[in-house]
């Protein structure tokens, strides 16, 4: 009972934090699976989305600038990759993951002009941001609701994929991205929902991680994003359940570190960040396309 | 055709960055090497704003019987070591007679080798790290130093709280971080006292498993040198997790954005600072209606007009380098350098006088407390380790 | 004949690149306005030589690997580590008792011990990562760089890395002089042209356009992808170490995945499979980051009129659109994938006073 209250905190921070990269790594995972693209913009979404949180909130109530934020995060989503990737469709994937890149530079940039190089207060949303204790371990109401909303959305957004038309059209194109053009499925419109079912998770995800963690910086999307990446790679890029997985493994064993650091006599607790990629590469060592990724087979 | 627009472009770009930087005869240039932006930003911008305050009061000096205009040349060095050198030579190359700054000692020990190539001497603001002007001849600084700080710190927490054990929680990088870490812990041990240290890496937002590890190891206080940007998390992340034990850290905590932070939670923080608000009333006075009449400074500040400890430093840094003009009578780097050893200057937040390493002889910190009620510091003691 | 003759005016503009680099130098002083362009000169160099080695892999062998940052980290810790002086390390290392190691080798060692160890690493790294493909393995290696850094970091490692504080106070003459960057930059990149240009190279480029086809044909894969990923690791190490050399001081968390993005950028302007495209870009790029664009940071007034939206940062979002128009509009970067050489341009300039000769029209 003391090993459990003394560790339960890292678990549940584990968990939580699991469910903020699921949400972002889905994101990831869509796209990569229909336009083996690596969005390596979908974690500055992630901060743009906090962002505009932090603006909208200054002047309008909280019940209007959530809703706001989600609607304007899909927004900038669809048009990143209206004007950024869709004129690159028939150019090498080099480029468009440049300009993935490029976008990347350009929000954290603008992020940066706007802010003045300042972290923003990310504001306390009722309810979600109260105090609640757990076992005797006090925390936010948002680290125990994350993984269950995380889930919630999850189930929902599997349903959608296997039971819609949109959901057919998109799996169809991320089997065969060319066949599934000639069958006459409108590609461009598939991969707009791709980018906005994704952005609306990252909304989700953003709302969830500040007010857990209220700081926000221009550069505070690198890390998870990355980290995000990493998860949906873990668990088999293209995977929807394999990202969410992936991404609950590797939130729970950066605080397994931070657990085992204290009965250790050398400080590893530098090792936080590093130990996810140290999983990917294990995980890749045996199985060369992550836990539920698919068997690539070589075309001549 | 393209490359043409695009060799076009470059060309205009050049000719205009070549004007840009075109000043009258009868000017001299200080150069302020301050982080606006990254991690360091927030402290940066308020230090640079105490010397702009100190420019817009006194905006020419006398130099050998004439009369210059100051041309307050201000370059970002983006809190990053690796852009730091571009900006060190930015400032060497727009001819500054003398540099002030950086808010943070990893920029300044980054920079330095640049200013010393240069032949500019550099006068350190609030960088605490005894490397800043360890081994060389061109740095100086006005404030103390992190081996005094940690000291100091050690002695309030096991004199006022008596605390057996403390855990230490510095950003991986970070000079200024891991060294006045290092000076607590050395000093703590030495009374005594038990520690355990960890560090985070960079971008790191997620603070709840230290918090958790401190509670773990049952400390008595948590010492936390980090920037005002991980600061503000960690407070946040401390009060949620229902920390009840206090918090310490040194002067980059003594900032608005800790106050912030800190109103209406339950948490204690304890900061070393190297001046205290109403030291100087008509300085805080004039401070605080600079910050008012204009937006921008108000934003700098970070939204209300709390007077920071490093903008008075940065206040009398902009005077000290005056005086130091004066002295030397010539606007000559060289001329400056060797002026400034023999220089005195008394300013809002002391004597300033420097020793044979070009540190201030500075022997006192002033120790402030977060008011989580009002969102004011409140005055705790004076404290020097001779005690 | 022809090729002597190529050899003879290269040697010639070579001489005369570096005697225009040393009046520079002679004529500006650090104090002068011009001071920024030998800054942009130096650090262009060492990022040249660094994207070269990345389009070796990404553009000449089709190997998508991101872990250049981590391999240029390895390179400026070996050559910081090993050349400060003895009666420096006791302050560098000031929380380590002076650190384990105790002598200084010449700064040239130095910088060849980097590449070595850079080397070294990506040879052990390659065993298991260079099975991967394509995406797999641009995210291993850029692990394995996140990975290097925290290791770097660690305290418990410190009495060799001084954990996570800076390493200085080593010899800088990349930093003293701009003709040391550009002769070691430059020699490197040739070997490099030179590699590209034998069987070796010829294999790479088979691998990059199809690598069933290019095993085939009786080219070892495993061997093949194992030399390009070590020799592109040991030229990124030696940039490091001029890097750390620029400097003035090391810190690994500034090698991260930013810088290796950085890098990707400036070969995908240059051109990927482009040598010259590369080294072009590279200068341009830090040109306009590091020097031209400052003036936007400024705030400007012109008469009563005050310039809008300049202000401290407009520099950057300024660089990151000039960015993305490239990366839109300029698919093929400057180069796309052909060379600037001297022989292209004497064939030009001979064949326009051929056809000037006959007469032709235009």
């Amino acid at each position: 009972m003391e090993w459990l209250s003394r560790n339960l905190p890292y678990l549940l921070a584990g968990i939580s934090v699991g469910g903020q990269y699921a949400l972002i790594a889905i994101g990831y995972t869509m796209v990569y699976g229909i336009l083996r693209l690596i969005n390596f913009a979908h974690g500055d979404i992630f901060m743009v989305a906090g962002l505009m949180m932090v603006y909208l909130s200054a002047s309008l109530p909280i019940y209007v600038s959530i809703p706001l934020v989600i609607v304007l995060t899909v927004l900038i989503g669809f048009t990143v990759e209206r004007v950024a990737y869709k004129p690159l469709r028939s150019a090498p994937r080099m480029s468009v993951m440049i300009s993935a890149i490029g976008v990347s530079y350009l929000l954290q940039n603008l992020a940066l002009y706007i802010t003045g190089g300042l972290a923003q207060q990310y504001p306390a949303i009722p309810w979600i941001s109260d105090q609640i204790t757990v076992f005797g371990a006090s925390t936010k109401r948002v680290t125990v609701i994350t993984p269950f909303l995380t889930i919630i959305l999850v189930v929902l957004l599997v349903a959608l994929i296997k039971n819609t038309k949109i959901g057919m059209a998109m799996r169809a194109a991320s089997k065969d991205f060319e066949t599934s053009q000639l069958m006459g499925i409108k590609i461009n419109s598939v991969i707009s929902m791709t980018f906005i079912i994704g952005s609306f998770l990252a909304a989700i995800g953003s709302l969830l991680f500040f007010s857990n963690y209220t700081g926000v910086t221009p550069t505070i999307g690198t890390m998870p994003g990355l980290k995000a990446f990493v998860a949906a790679v873990f668990g088999g890029i293209g995977s929807i359940p394999g990202a969410v997985i992936g991404a609950f493994i590797i939130g729970i064993c950066e605080n397994l570190v931070m657990m085992a650091n204290q009965y250790v006599s050398i400080d590893i607790s530098n090792f936080k960040d590093a130990f996810a990629f140290l999983l990917l590469i294990i995980i890749l060592f045996f199985k060369p396309t992550g836990l539920f990724g698919e068997k690539q087979t070589d075309k001549v | 055709m393209k490359k043409k627009v695009i060799s076009a472009l470059m060309t205009a770009a050049l000719a205009v960055s070549m004007t840009a930087s075109i000043v009258a005869a009868d000017t001299v240039t200080i150069g302020v090497y301050e982080p606006a932006s990254g991690d360091n930003g927030a402290g940066g911008k308020q230090e640079t704003l105490g010397m702009q305050y100190a420019y817009s009061q006194q905006p020419t000096v006398e130099i050998g019987g004439v009369e210059y205009d100051v041309n307050l040349d201000i370059v970002d060095n983006e809190s990053n070591n690796d852009k730091a050198v571009s900006a060190a030579s930015k400032l060497v190359s727009d001819g500054s007679s003398i540099i002030l700054g950086s808010y943070g000692s990893g920029v300044s020990i980054a920079g330095s080798q640049t200013f010393a190539d240069g032949g500019v001497p550099a006068v350190g603001v609030t960088c605490t790290n005894p490397q800043v002007t360890l081994g060389n001849t061109h740095y100086f600084r006005i404030c103390f130093l992190d081996p005094f700080q940690g000291t100091v710190l050690a002695n309030f927490a096991s004199q006022n709280f008596e605390a057996k054990k403390a855990y230490i929680l510095t950003k991986q990088g970070d000079d200024y971080s891991a060294g006045l870490g290092h000076y607590f812990d050395q000093a703590f041990q030495a009374l005594g006292g038990e520690t355990k240290a960890e560090t985070f890496p960079e971008g790191n937002s997620d603070f709840t498993s230290y918090i958790t590890a401190a509670k773990n190891f049952e400390a008595d206080v948590i010492m936390a040198p980090t920037s005002t940007e991980a600061a503000a998390l960690i407070i946040e992340q401390a009060a949620a997790q229902g920390v009840e034990v206090p918090l310490l850290a040194g002067d980059t905590w003594d900032s608005n954005v800790i106050l912030n932070a800190a109103k209406d939670k339950n948490v204690q923080i304890f900061v070393t600072t190297f001046y205290q608000e109403g030291g100087n009333a008509e300085f805080d006075q004039g401070m605080k209606d600079f910050i008012n009449s204009d937006d921008t400074n108000l934003a700098n500040n970070g939204g209300d007009d709390t007077v920071a400890a490093v903008t008075a430093m940065g206040y009398d840094a902009y005077y000290v380098a005056l005086a130091a003009l004066q002295a030397a009578g010539s606007t000559d780097p060289a001329a400056v350098n060797e002026a400034l050893w023999t220089l005195t200057y008394d300013g809002v937040c002391g004597h300033v006088e420097f020793d044979e390493n070009g540190d201030a002889k500075r022997d006192t910190a002033f120790v402030k407390s977060a008011n989580t009620e009002t969102g004011a510091w409140d005055f705790v003691t004076e404290q020097t380790i001779s005690e | 004949m022809k090729k002597k003759k190529e050899l003879v005016i290269s040697l010639v503009l070579i001489a005369v690149l570096i005697g225009i680099l040393r009046l520079m130098e002679i004529n500006i002083s650090p104090q002068s306005k011009w001071a920024m362009l030998m800054t942009v000169l130096k650090k262009g160099s060492i990022y040249a030589l660094v994207a070269v080695s990345m389009n070796l892999l990404n553009g000449f062998t089709g190997l998508f690997s991101l872990g250049q940052a981590g391999f240029m980290m390895i390179g400026a810790y070996t050559y910081a580590i090993f050349t400060i002086p003895a009666d420096q390390r006791e302050m560098v290392y000031m929380y380590y008792n002076g650190g384990i190691v105790k002598f200084a080798i010449p700064a040239i060692c130095g910088v060849l011990l980097a590449g070595v160890f850079a080397a070294f690493f990506a040879f052990l790294i390659g065993i298991p990562v260079l099975r991967l493909k394509s995406d797999y393995l641009a995210i291993a290696t850029l692990g394995f760089a996140e990975i290097m850094r925290a290791l770097f970091q660690w305290d418990t490692l410190g009495p060799l890395t001084n954990g996570s504080n800076m390493l200085r106070s080593y010899p800088t003459p990349a930093s003293a002089s701009v003709i040391y960057p550009f002769v070691v930059s430059g020699v490197c990149i040739a070997v490099i042209v030179l590699m590209i240009n034998s069987t070796y190279g010829r294999a790479f480029k088979a691998i990059r356009d199809d690598e069933i086809a290019a095993e085939a044909m009786g080219i070892n894969l495993a061997h093949h992808k194992r030399i390009a990923f070590t020799v592109s690791s040991f030229f990124a190490g030696i940039s490091g170490a001029l890097l750390a050399m620029f400097q003035t001081n090391v810190q690994a968390k500034s090698f991260n995945s930013a810088m290796t993005y950085e890098i990707l950028l400036i070969v995908v302007i240059g051109g990927i499979g482009s040598v010259t495209g590369s080294v072009i870009s590279s200068f341009l790029f830090i040109a306009c980051s590091e020097w031209l664009l400052r003036f936007l940071d400024e705030q400007h007034v012109i008469g009563e009129f005050t310039v809008p939206l300049m202000r401290s940062g407009f520099r950057k979002v300024v660089f990151s659109i000039i960015i993305m128009v490239i990366v839109l509009f300029f698919r093929q970067g400057i180069m796309g994938t052909r060379e600037f050489s001297i022989s292209g341009i004497l064939n030009k300039i001979s064949g326009r006073s051929r056809k000037a000769q006959k007469g032709e029209p235009k």
